[in-house]
């Protein structure tokens, strides 16, 4: 069986030939989580809109090749991949106070989605909606299709756009950083259902994430993410017991932990980044594209 | 947030004041042969330079006095409104849907479309407006079309600057993303997820444009550069007006005052009708 995502060798630059993506590799297979894990600026969110098809317009991918379900998006015109995207691939967005359109009721927002591009009816999209509206227990689905997003707060908007992605039944969810704009409180549900419905409907999710203990509780596989490159991955499991990496020891270690409330933040050790960095600068040296 | 809510029960006194002003003098305009006292255009030197009604010399039948011409100043004012709103109408919706259009394929689209569009709004823009207005009616010849015409052309700019920030800013929005993701074509993004959020912002520059449109066309006809001569405009009253200042003051003053309301009028209403109309401060 072909893996539902397959990212291999994937590097992009800036116009200014920067890099930001430097050979990245690594696969989601079907009905797995696969967190991808790193600081702000790694280029976590870079891979989820170039496998979603939305990198901005200065970046450019020059090498690699992203596979979804075994389909080649670099070999299809922009017109089958668009189809292909829209078809498997659904985003739980980071920010929902921006992921949803202000001007426009949340009921026909979600359905129309179904009903253009899916091209179901409008009463299987309006049943299939109201039984995900249920799924992200939501309890008066009425009051809330009927709602701007305004009139929402910030879970119950992330709970329609979790229900959104789900709703079309894609192969492939990225979900990008999807607790990050949420009290703690709410965050904690809100990661709870994502991982509840992924079970019971077997999506394949890529979750980016700074945060490994969202890490921990979510997901089968990590891909450690540093400076657009990946330094390390492994099972979950595996990765906590035993990171193989200094950089992922040091990220391990800079979290705070529940167990010692009143032990000072510790950042990433200094001398671990500047390692990193000199060895990243050593392969950019000889980097040319297409040449590994 | 009170004036919001004030707003969203239909309660706002800006939106009423400006509406009634706004309701009476285009209904007074649209009946204005059932309504006006007396001919427009009846000269009658026997009456000429009647004070208004509480003034002593005053006649009855002509509440706001007359011109030189001994012509009733209130139904001038009346059948002027019928310019000054056919003009306002006609050449703002012309400008509007000119200015947002492009606007809109500017700041959604992007590069090449933004980068044209944009270069003509600055050259459009550093002709001074009357002078280009006087210009375009010299050129396209006096009329009512033409004064239209003249004023959706020079007007467009006004639109598509302040469309193109709001469509640009919108491009930003994550939704937007997410519309792309699933996989809607360019267009259709534009107009179901754009153009709902920006509509706001076009129905309280259309309101302010017609009053724009109304100044515009005084001053043509201040300059006796806008309609022929006989029909009464506001801006033309205004003129005559102004050169029997010291014998009848109320020839210059009632039109500027009927012309200032309306004006400030169309300001008031669009910002209250956007306050409306926009979910997010409802």
């Amino acid at each position: 069986m072909s893996a539902c995502l397959d990212i291999r060798g994937l590097s992009a630059v800036l116009p200014n030939g920067q890099r930001v993506l430097r050979s990245v590799s690594l696969s989601v297979q079907p009905g797995e989580v696969r967190a991808l894990v790193g600081e702000s600026g790694a280029g976590k969110t870079m891979i989820g809109k170039a496998v979603l098809g939305v990198l901005p317009k200065s970046v450019r991918i020059v090498e690699g090749e992203m596979l979804i379900e075994g389909e080649d998006l670099g070999r299809l015109d922009a017109k089958a991949r668009r189809t292909l995207i829209g078809a498997r691939t659904a985003l739980i967005p980071q920010d929902p106070l921006t992921a949803l359109n202000p001007s426009r009721r949340i009921g026909p927002q979600m359905t129309d989605r179904l009903v253009r591009i899916l091209g179901w009816s409008g009463e299987r999209a309006d049943k299939r909606i109201r039984q995900l509206l249920n799924e992200v227990q939501i309890r008066d689905p009425e009051r809330v299709l009927k709602s701007y997003p305004h009139e929402l707060s910030g879970g119950m908007r992330q709970r329609v756009l979790i229900a959104a992605a789900f709703a079309a039944e894609p192969r492939l969810i990225v979900a990008d950083e999807p607790t990050t704009a949420l009290d703690v409180t709410v965050q904690k549900q809100i990661l709870r259902l994502i991982a509840q419905l992924q079970r019971d409907h077997g999506t394949a999710i890529l979750f980016v994430t700074h945060d490994l203990g969202v890490v921990a509780k979510i997901s089968q596989k990590v891909s450690v993410l540093y400076a657009g490159k990946v330094v390390e991955e492994a099972e979950t499991a595996q990765l906590f017991a035993a990171p193989q990496h200094a950089y992922t020891r040091a990220l391990i270690a800079a979290t705070p932990r529940y167990t010692d409330p009143y032990a000072s933040l510790k950042p990433v050790d200094e001398s671990v980044l500047a390692g990193l960095t000199a060895e990243i600068a050593a392969a950019d040296k000889d980097w040319r594209p297409g040449h590994g | 947030m009170d004036e919001a809510r004030i707003a969203r029960r239909g309660l706002s006194p800006r939106l009423w004041l400006a509406g009634g002003w706004l309701l009476l003098a285009m209904l007074a305009a649209v009946f204005a042969p059932l309504i006006a006292p007396q001919d427009p255009l009846a000269q009658d030197l026997m009456l000429e330079r009647l004070p208004p009604f509480w003034l002593d010399g005053a006649e009855p039948g002509y509440w706001l006095g007359t011109d030189s011409l001994g012509r009733d100043l209130l139904s001038r004012l009346i059948f002027g409104g019928r310019i000054a709103f056919i003009v306002a109408f006609a050449a703002a919706t012309s400008a509007c849907l000119l200015g947002s259009a492009l606007g809109l394929i500017a700041g959604y689209f992007g590069g090449w479309a933004d980068r044209i569009i944009s270069r003509v709004v600055d050259v459009w823009m550093a002709f001074p407006p009357v002078l280009f207005a006087i210009l375009l009616v010299a050129v396209l010849g006096t009329g009512l079309s033409s004064v239209i015409l003249a004023i959706a052309i020079i007007d467009w700019t006004r639109f598509c600057r302040v469309i193109r920030a709001e469509a640009m800013s919108q491009a930003r929005m994550d939704y937007i993303e997410s519309a792309r993701i699933a996989g809607y074509g360019r267009i259709g993004i534009m107009l179901r997820e754009v153009l709902p959020n920006v509509l706001p912002s076009v129905v309280a520059l259309l309101s302010l444009e017609m009053g724009i449109a109304v100044i515009v066309e005084a001053i043509l006809s201040f300059v006796s550069l806008s309609i022929s001569t006989d029909d009464p405009t506001w801006g033309s009253i205004i003129a005559e007006g102004r050169l029997s200042i010291h014998q009848a003051w109320w020839v210059l003053v009632f039109p500027l005052i009927t012309l200032i309301l309306t004006v400030l009028s169309f300001s008031q209403f669009g910002e209250a009708l956007k306050a409306r109309f926009d979910p997010v401060l409802r």
